[in-house]
């Protein structure tokens, strides 16, 4: 460990209040929620819940189209009209190769060269391949892309990535899907005070509002969700909640927290309480 | 149109007279469509591809925007 991260408080990374904004690759962003567009019961649900949450970026991907199907020039006129930006993941690739093909496809399709780097390791747990995420993205950064590297906590993969060229990381909360909200605070804790001055996104596992809030007070700079939304049973109001959530865990950052203790202390004034001689 | 070759296309067999890539999409009806194109893995830009000749076995990948988390 560094002395930087030793002597890290976590104030220390509170901006002034009035000058907060989150910038990535030099866009300035009002939103600090980024949402998914998968998996929703229908493209008006989907247009809704883009809408309650307020957010300026939302995830697409690229997929096979057969000749006669249309899905994709339908969907793209509907994500058009949304008036966010696309950032576009290449999800469900294996290996590094995969992936750089992928995003020069999304890149193409969607005219960004902003690009959600996924190469998966495992089907059962959908963590990232970290030694392919280091090779997919020290390729495509030096093709002028501009990377969201879908990684882990761990702090090689993190140094290494930002060596490749990253701007930011984008450390999971949990498996993809699974609802499990931030399943290894300390670790994320940790990746945060090591990066002070990096722009964190925590994508994936994300459940409830309340993991949404809570990776916010954390001091993480955005959360990138899509299940929690488009699987809700009232995914519009949800979107709203998440949308909710996230400026109240920012603005609770922002503020300052206080610190937790093990030892009860009275919250109104001991001096002047009656009776008090007579104990 | 040249000889008949034997392709993958989106992972489904396929016969085609077509030479090249761009012409291999307009006979399978995708002319005009928003879609990217990859070729044995490797992405090939809409620039390239009426020049992109096409051989038996390759492996061809239409894509086109879909919903992503």
């Amino acid at each position: 460990m560094t002395d930087t991260m030793a002597n890290m408080k976590p104030d220390a990374r509170r901006p002034a209040v009035g000058r907060d904004s989150l910038e990535v690759y030099g866009t300035g962003l009002g939103s600090r929620l980024f949402l998914g567009t998968a998996q929703y019961p229908s493209p008006q649900v989907l247009e809704r819940a883009v809408k309650a949450a307020g957010v300026d970026v939302v995830t697409v991907s690229v997929r096979r189209e057969g000749a006669r199907d249309k899905g994709g020039q339908r969907f793209w006129e509907l994500i058009s009209g949304l008036g966010v930006r696309v950032l576009p993941n290449t999800a469900g690739c294996r290996t590094a190769r995969e992936a750089i093909a992928t995003a020069e496809m999304a890149r193409e399709l969607f005219d960004t060269d902003w690009v959600k780097v996924e190469v998966i390791a495992n089907d059962d747990t959908l963590q990232p391949d970290l030694f392919g995420l280091v090779e997919a993205t020290t390729t495509l950064v030096r093709e002028g892309f501009k990377v969201f590297p879908y990684t882990t906590e761990d702090l090689g993969a993190a140094e290494r990535l930002l060596a490749a060229g990253c701007q930011l990381l984008m450390p999971w909360g949990a498996p993809i899907g699974t609802g499990r909200g931030l399943a290894n605070p300390y670790a994320l804790r940790t990746l945060r005070n090591y990066f002070p001055g990096v722009p964190l996104i925590v994508d994936a596992g994300i459940g409830a509002p309340s993991h949404a809030a809570q990776a916010m007070e954390m001091g993480f700079d955005a959360v990138l969700l899509n299940t929690a939304v488009a699987k809700a049973g009232d995914p519009v109001a949800m979107a709203e909640a998440f949308g909710a959530a996230v400026r109240a865990g920012r603005t609770a950052f922002v503020a300052g927290m206080m610190e937790v203790r093990d030892m009860a202390a009275p919250s109104t004034p001991v001096a002047g309480t009656p009776f008090f001689d007579l104990k | 149109m040249g000889a008949v070759l034997e392709v993958v296309v989106n992972g489904a067999q396929a016969r085609t007279r077509a030479r090249t890539l761009a012409e291999l999409l307009v006979e399978l009806g995708y002319g005009g469509t928003k879609v990217a194109t990859a070729r044995n893995g490797d992405f090939v830009p809409l620039r390239k591809r009426d020049t992109v000749e096409l051989s038996g076995g390759d492996t061809i990948e239409i894509v086109s925007p879909r919903q992503g988390g």
